[in-house]
């Protein structure tokens, strides 16, 4: 267990759902037995299309959404902290030590703090520090590293551009000292020139501070840039998982190679090569039995046998599990 | 020959509180039939301002400069001023697809009567007609069960059958230029692909002209023909979409394209374009992308010389400053 931060054990996620007050009361199976260890100092990658899941994982994970079975480990140094059972004072403990940064800095700042008491905030709910002086002291340290200059701290975030903003939300973030960092879309909202560097400082900031992250993103060519590990999800479920460059290479699930040839080519020259998925995501409110991908596959019948096959993942190769419908 | 838009030396300006803004500074573009011109650029670069003017859709502080012209079907655009020559542009013989189809269909009237509604003011038909084209059109597009959906609401579809919905009302009225603004970047990867090829088989089947705007280049590397690269209201470059992208002149386009994390070649460090885009009240002079240029040419950095763009090649066009720059790097 000892180079692990995190383990995720058979997590499942329900949500319950009605239509309206007379219809019956369903479950909305957005995230089902997931099972993934993410190592200290690691950049684990969660990719999967809008409806998959990959927030609800995340949110699960730093203890914001209720976990229906399964449990999270979360291994610090003295002990571990188990998600599932954890009193307040545990709770108040672990949300030191987790945090998250969100995907839109326009609506993550309140436009009525400066960017000093934004960045403060944490430490003044968490009792960090004692002293204003103390407060102020770690404010500016962790804002120079975030690359903004101390005056900036004075202004509003109106006064700010979108990558300054991203910068301001991974201060705050990053302030009460945390080992482990939900980055969700994080860089989606921002302008490729901006984007490459918030990437940079994400990377940068990691060896700095011996951080570990959890990236949510839909960007795969993103995700392959910065991430040692990669998880692929489709309707709740992990179809495929490793590390990336092994998994970008050599993918095995249909879903991660239709997702790879779904990604415009920068070439004018290679046209149309993508494998065209029909139709969208389902609902997850009555998944597909068996294999979830069966009804979008490119190349069903292969072995589905009309959803016989359950999910869950084998190992292929050292690291690199895939869903078995798949790798069989 | 004359093209299907011409754009000539345009400026748009916005009055505001804090000053006049230029939006938009001496921008010449033109679209043939059958062809697709992409605008690259980040945000507020003015690509949309740009497409807004051609429909006379920008707000009421703008204005336009005297000499420019916005030729479409050999009349001009910014002439126009009464309801009835309007209306020929907005949905008649140019139509608009928006990023966001939850935000451009009125989320308490049917999808279906919206359609109609706007196939009734452009066309001398009456409803029942009206009726079939939209659900004919909904067909096209690759909507299953498009009856149905002809009756539901903007909520009741998902995000890319709600776009497609919105390319189908927008081409039911047979336009014959298409603006289209950003209208995959919501979407989802997969779902991408299958709008982006959509819209190539419309455009082919048609024959219309279309200015595809984007600020991502792999999606305008699939459907432009030409691509005109924009910075802070000023076209840096442009020519054909092969030229632009695989012999990019420009250190802004090259910039763009090193920023870009390419999934072939993962060992490639991701290189920003250091600082910010300047707020369009401080725009530079000279030169616009100055201030952020990584080559240091001593004229150009003290905005000495002036935008033009010249011909490198045929069809690409270059700004001049931008030309000396990108020989240093």
């Amino acid at each position: 267990m000892g180079d692990n931060l995190i383990s995720v054990n058979n997590v499942s996620v329900n949500f319950d759902y009605q239509e309206n007050f007379i219809s019956k009361k369903q479950k909305i199976h957005a995230v089902n037995n997931i099972n993934i260890k993410i190592k200290k100092g690691s950049f684990f990658g969660l990719v999967g299309e809008s409806g998959s899941g990959k927030t609800t994982l995340g949110r699960a994970i730093l203890g914001a959404n209720k976990i229906s079975s399964g449990n999270v480990i979360f291994h610090d140094d003295e002990r571990d902290y188990d998600l599932t059972d954890m009193n307040k004072q545990d709770l108040k403990e672990y949300r030191k030590k987790a945090q998250l940064i969100f995907q839109d800095p326009y609506a993550a700042l309140s436009p009525r703090m400066t960017v000093r008491d934004i960045i403060a905030e944490p430490l003044e709910v968490m009792k960090i520090t004692n002293s204003r002086q103390e407060t102020d002291e770690r404010v500016r340290d962790i804002a120079s590293k975030c690359r903004l200059n101390i005056e900036h701290l004075r202004r509003f975030p109106h006064a700010f551009s979108g990558g300054q903003r991203q910068r301001i939300s991974i201060a705050r973030a990053l302030v009460s000292n945390p080992k482990f960092i939900v980055a969700d879309e994080s860089v989606a909202a921002l302008d490729v020139s901006i984007q490459a560097d918030i990437l940079n400082l994400l990377k940068q900031l990691q060896t700095e501070l011996n951080l570990t992250y959890l990236f949510i993103s839909h960007d795969l060519s993103v995700v392959a840039h910065v991430c040692d590990v990669v998880a692929v999800m489709y309707l709740g479920h992990i179809v495929e998982m490793g590390p990336s460059r092994e998994l970008f290479k050599n993918p095995k699930h249909s879903y991660t190679k239709a997702l790879l040839s779904s990604i415009p080519s920068i070439d004018p020259e290679k046209r149309s090569e993508a494998i065209e998925l029909k139709g969208e995501i389902p609902s997850a409110l009555n998944p597909p039995p068996g294999c979830v991908f069966r009804t979008r596959c490119p190349n069903p019948g292969v072995d589905c046998k009309g959803g016989e096959i359950k999910m869950g993942l084998i190992e292929v190769e050292p690291g690199h599990w895939v869903d078995q419908c798949c790798a069989l | 020959m004359s093209h299907l838009l011409e754009v000539k030396n345009l400026d748009v300006k916005f009055d505001t509180d804090e000053g006049r803004i230029t939006a938009v500074e001496n921008i010449s573009l033109s679209v043939d039939q059958g062809e697709v011109l992409g605008i690259v650029g980040e945000s507020g670069s003015g690509k949309s301002v740009t497409a807004k003017s051609i429909m006379k859709l920008n707000p009421g502080n703008t204005s336009y400069n005297e000499d420019a012209e916005i030729i479409l079907d050999n009349e001009n655009v910014l002439q126009f001023t009464s309801k009835q020559d309007l209306k020929k542009i907005r949905g008649g013989k140019v139509s608009m697809i928006f990023q966001e189809p939850m935000a451009s269909f009125a989320p308490a009237i049917k999808i279906g009567a919206q359609m109609v509604e706007q196939l009734l003011i452009h066309k001398n038909i009456n409803k029942e007609e009206a009726k079939s084209i939209s659900i004919n059109m909904l067909k096209r597009v690759g909507i299953a069960d498009a009856e149905k959906r002809f009756n539901q609401y903007a909520f009741e579809l998902s995000g890319g059958m709600r776009q497609r919905a919105m390319i189908a009302m927008a081409l039911s009225t047979m336009p014959k230029l298409l603006l289209a603004d950003e209208p995959t970047t919501a979407l989802d990867v997969t779902i991408q692909a299958q709008v982006i090829n959509l819209i190539k088989d419309i455009i082919k089947e048609y024959q219309m002209g279309v200015i595809f705007i984007t600020h991502d280049l792999g999606v305008i590397a699939q459907v432009a023909d030409h691509v005109a690269v924009m910075y802070l209201g000023s076209v840096v470059e442009k020519g054909p979409v092969n030229e632009i992208l695989k012999n990019p002149k420009h250190p802004y386009t090259k910039g763009l394209l090193q920023a870009l994390p390419d999934i072939n070649n993962l060992d490639a460090p991701l290189s920003p374009i250091p600082g910010n885009i300047p707020s369009p009240l401080d725009r530079p002079t000279g030169c616009v992308f100055r201030t952020r240029c990584p080559h240091h040419n001593p004229e150009g950095k003290d905005g000495k010389i002036e935008m033009k763009l010249i011909e490198v090649e045929p069809g690409h066009w270059v700004d001049q400053c931008g030309i000396k720059c990108g020989q240093n790097g």
